[in-house]
């Protein structure tokens, strides 16, 4: 559409570049050079744009390994055809799938080749000089004329002196301008503005280039630990103490900084009648290397900076603490146990493991739900609200061999019932004990005793340290900048001209103005009426009609063809 | 009468005021439609050819030769309909305004954390760019569109999305709040005054041309095709198109609005993802809402490579705002209110 309007002969920067005759060559050399004038061509660039974006819609529709494992496990088992094939092409990977990475990684390609040459090309035309006044006005979509009692070379100088002048934005240059004496008393001034235009698209394409080279370092260098800590406790960074730890191939784990880090207390509101959430505050006590203890305070939104790490409060919950005696009057299990929250008044659910410590003894199993504020409903019991006013815990009981001496790894949030027996009633029920804090009750079938402690907070923590977010954050805040100047700084050219005339009603002077403007410009015709007026050496006359035959009229028509 | 009552009586007048200027336009629409199909069988019988030869003769493009071809010697509006649109949408903007911070004051808050603040905001701000859109040239078929999709929302906001006014989530209690949300409403605002003279641009670019999808058989649906026989483009329903301005300039306006949008959403983008990285402790994870943001930038990035693209500019490019709007309502309803991911903040159960 563009093209269409630009008069002719103007085919130089301004212009789009025509289309390479795209005849293949004989040979691999001639068929590689098609191939990388198609990859750097315009259409091949729009065609994987397009293809980018419906290659990102399955991920929201099929669910994705890394955001939601449980629910591709649950997938998987439900589609048992369809499954197993969408599985190999990737669509539970979507973003580190094969093709996905094709079209973007082919996309970078196509845009580092279509903008490398476009830079040097621009990096030319920096240092280049307006164009020529052409000879003929007639074409151009903004033209205007006005007439001046000056000398041709006065009023081009004039001209000049405008254009240069800084408007809108001070201390800038607004026009590169030239002068150029046409001969037999013509004198006529080119002017250019508007390099950022094409100089702010170069750079959006080149941060986004830099962005993704940053995002990559921050995938080889990154690592991210998960840990889960009981108020009263602490951990120390050190891979072997985090739940799960996650790192980058090129991150060094000798290079954690050893820092330790306690949990004091844990602070939580909620709304008290919708039970909503209002506040979670972590306080904290953080040991650097070297330096004294320091108190901090952990929020959401507002992570702790620790040993260059970020540390963020991820959840939190109730771990009952609890002591477990066996019949020999071990003590077999004292500490806390996490439960986790299933709903927003925190009904939590866990896993007590016991280990046989005394000889002869079974490994006990239990199981059931926390509930921070219980109330009886029929037979059961629920929780009506997060906070631990009236906590409850509702376990049933496990004996026999937990494998605990397997050696493979347990999820401690579940029990594996294969080898236990559950505790009965005499009618066969299920054994329900029932604990609030600091009762002590016996276990059935002569397992032991338990008695629950207090009631800890717990908080989860992740601890994650990416040394390319200040690059990634640049680069994308680069790219931002020179989006906005590559749609909005104008790119214009204006040309003036001046001639004596021997019809001296008017004014001695003629004076003719074009523009041209890449794109859509509104401001062009305003521009140029301005720059006119100033040049011809009179303010305006203050109506927007000034009669015929008064000296320094201005009248400029718009052409938009 | 608590702030929260007082906002959601404000919000059902806004809506009031807007449905009332949905009808104004309307019927400004229909009136210039009606006198210009007047005009044209007051004239000779031979106008209607001269009037399409003139308008193909536009398209290809002589300099000037278009404005003269295509505009009547007199306005066929009517100014008591387009005075009561003006008048109505102002007035819905300044009653949506005060809803708004009535909404704001009630919760205690910045008012954008759930679909229904959303909403409410980003009609506000459609409604606000159309008025300033149409402060020197009316604009009664964008009016329609626009007003339009603005009542539809609010009632499926006042109906569907309603949640009462109260505190957020530690997860939303931050500065960005402010500043990621409410960037993205106003470029979904921006998006649909966009989307609307993307539409008028590509049905103008149709009668300009002389050309119509109806024209040709549609073969086994052929029988559907005949039905829409009155629909054509080209035919006596549309001749309130040569009341717009020609299919270029609407185009140079989708583009100005969509380049402000586009780097809005960018903003967005950026905003989300720093956000994200206080919050989740993580810059990106393809969230739903997070990939469904991309799609849109995407698309709307394809949009401006399209206009630049020789065979792509125009129409074509218009289809793709098309898809990019698509997209945009997509990702605030489907993704809300269907898949759920770490933005599921619209308080509905």
């Amino acid at each position: 559409m563009n093209a269409t309007r630009r008069p002719e002969g103007l085919d130089d920067a301004f212009a789009e570049a025509p289309a390479e005759p795209t005849v293949p060559a004989i040979g691999l050399v001639g068929w590689a050079r098609w191939a990388w004038r198609q990859l750097t061509s315009m259409r091949v660039a729009l065609l994987l744009l397009m293809l980018l974006a419906v290659a990102a819609v399955p991920g929201t529709m099929v669910p994705q390994r890394a955001q939601s494992p449980e629910k591709v496990t649950a997938f998987l088992a439900a589609h048992t055809t369809a499954g197993p094939w969408l599985d190999r092409l990737g669509f539970f990977s979507v973003y580190t799938s094969v093709w996905f990475s094709a079209i973007y990684l082919l996309l970078f390609v196509s845009l580092v080749g279509c903008i490398v040459p476009r830079v040097r090309l621009h990096a030319g035309a920096l240092r280049g000089r307006p164009p020529r006044t052409p000879a003929r006005f007639g074409r151009f979509p903004a033209q205007g004329s006005g007439r001046s009692d000056d000398e041709p070379r006065v009023v081009v100088e004039r001209a000049a002196a405008v254009l240069r002048a800084p408007h809108r934005v001070p201390f800038v240059r607004a026009y590169r301008v030239d002068v150029h004496d046409e001969g037999q008393g013509t004198w006529s001034v080119s002017a250019e503005r508007g390099y950022l235009r094409e100089t702010g698209n170069l750079v959006f394409h080149l941060a986004l280039v830099g962005l993704l080279v940053a995002v990559a370092a921050g995938q080889l260098l990154h690592y991210r630990g998960q840990v889960l800590v009981v108020a009263g406790h602490g951990f120390a960074n050190a891979q072997s103490q985090y739940d799960t730890f996650e790192r980058g191939s090129a991150f060094d784990p000798s290079s954690l900084v050893p820092f330790t880090l306690a949990l004091e207390s844990f602070d939580s509101s909620f709304d008290p009648t919708t039970l909503a959430a209002r506040d979670f505050t972590a306080h904290v006590t953080l040991t650097e290397p070297g330096a004294a203890p320091q108190p901090a305070t952990i929020k959401v939104n507002h992570p702790l900076t620790a040993g260059g790490a970020l540390v963020y409060l991820q959840g939190n919950g109730y771990a009952p603490d609890l002591q477990v005696t066996d019949a020999a009057g071990q003590v077999a299990f004292s500490g806390p146990v996490p439960f986790l929250p299933q709903d927003s008044v925190y009904t939590s659910r866990g896993v007590v493991k016991v280990p046989d410590v005394s000889g002869g003894q079974r490994q006990i199993g239990l199981t059931g739900y926390l509930l921070p504020t219980a109330v009886q409903m029929g037979t059961g019991w629920r929780s009506v609200n997060p906070q631990p006013q009236d906590p409850l815990l509702v376990l049933t009981v496990w004996s026999g061999d937990l494998g605990l001496d397997t050696g493979v790894p347990q999820n401690v949030y579940t029990l594996d019932t294969a080898k236990l027996t559950q505790s009965r009633t005499a009618d066969g029920q299920p054994v329900t004990i029932l604990l609030r804090p600091g009762d002590t009750v016996q276990l059935p079938d002569g397992l032991g005793q338990v008695t629950f402690k207090a009631l800890p907070r717990y908080v989860a923590l992740d601890l994650r340290d990416d040394p390319a977010t200040g690059w990634v954050l640049a680069f994308a805040l680069t790219a931002l900048a020179g989006l906005a100047a590559s749609l909005f700084a104008p790119r214009r050219r204006l040309w003036i001209r001046a001639r004596s005339t021997t019809d001296r009603d008017q004014g001695p002077t003629v004076v003719t103005a074009a523009g041209l403007a890449r794109g859509d410009d509104l401001g062009l015709d305003d521009e140029l009426d301005r720059v006119l007026a100033a040049t011809v050496g009179r303010a305006p006359a203050p109506d927007d009609d000034p009669p015929a035959g008064t000296s320094g009229e201005v009248s400029a028509q718009e052409a938009r063809g | 009468m608590s702030a929260a009552d007082l906002s959601t009586l404000l919000v059902w007048f806004a809506t009031t005021a807007f449905t009332i200027a949905l009808l104004a336009w309307t019927t400004d629409l229909a009136r210039i439609a009606e006198r210009s199909t007047a005009r044209r069988s007051a004239a000779a019988p031979v106008a209607e050819p001269v009037a399409v030869g003139a308008a193909v003769g536009a398209r290809t493009g002589s300099a000037g030769g278009d404005r003269a071809a295509v505009t009547p010697p007199a306005p066929l509006r009517s100014a008591r309909a387009e005075g009561i649109g003006r008048s109505t949408g102002t007035l819905g903007v300044l009653l949506l305004l005060a809803g708004v911070v009535a909404r704001g004051i009630a919760a205690g808050r910045w008012p954008t954390a759930n679909m229904y603040e959303f909403t409410l905001v980003g009609v506000l701000v459609a409604m606000g760019v159309l008025t300033v859109v149409q402060r020197r040239r009316a604009l009664p078929f964008v009016a329609v569109v626009v007003t339009g999709i603005s009542v539809l929302a609010l009632a499926l906001a006042l109906l569907v999305f309603y949640v009462q006014a109260e505190a957020v989530q530690p997860a939303l209690q931050s500065y960005w709040l402010v500043l990621h949300v409410g960037v993205a409403i106003i470029a979904t605002g921006v998006f649909t005054v966009g989307f609307a003279s993307s539409v008028l641009q590509v049905l103008r670019d149709g009668r300009e041309a002389g050309r119509s999808h109806l024209d040709r058989s549609w073969g086994a649906a052929d029988p559907v095709r005949r039905a829409l026989a009155g629909w054509k483009v080209t035919g006596r329903r549309f001749a309130w198109l040569d009341q717009v301005p020609p299919a270029r300039a609407l185009e140079s306006l989708t583009f100005r609005l969509l380049s402000v949008g586009f780097v809005l959403w960018t903003f967005t983008l950026i905003g989300g993802a720093i956000w994200a990285e206080h919050a989740w402790g993580r810059y990106w994870g393809w969230d739903p809402k997070e990939v469904g943001t991309f799609i849109a930038w995407v698309v709307y990035a394809a949009y401006l490579h399209a206009r630049t693209t020789r065979g792509w500019s125009g129409r074509r490019a218009a289809f793709i705002v098309w898809v990019g709007y698509a997209v945009v309502l997509a990702n605030f309803t489907v993704i809300n209110l269907v898949v759920t991911g770490k933005h599921s903040y619209s308080g509905l159960g």
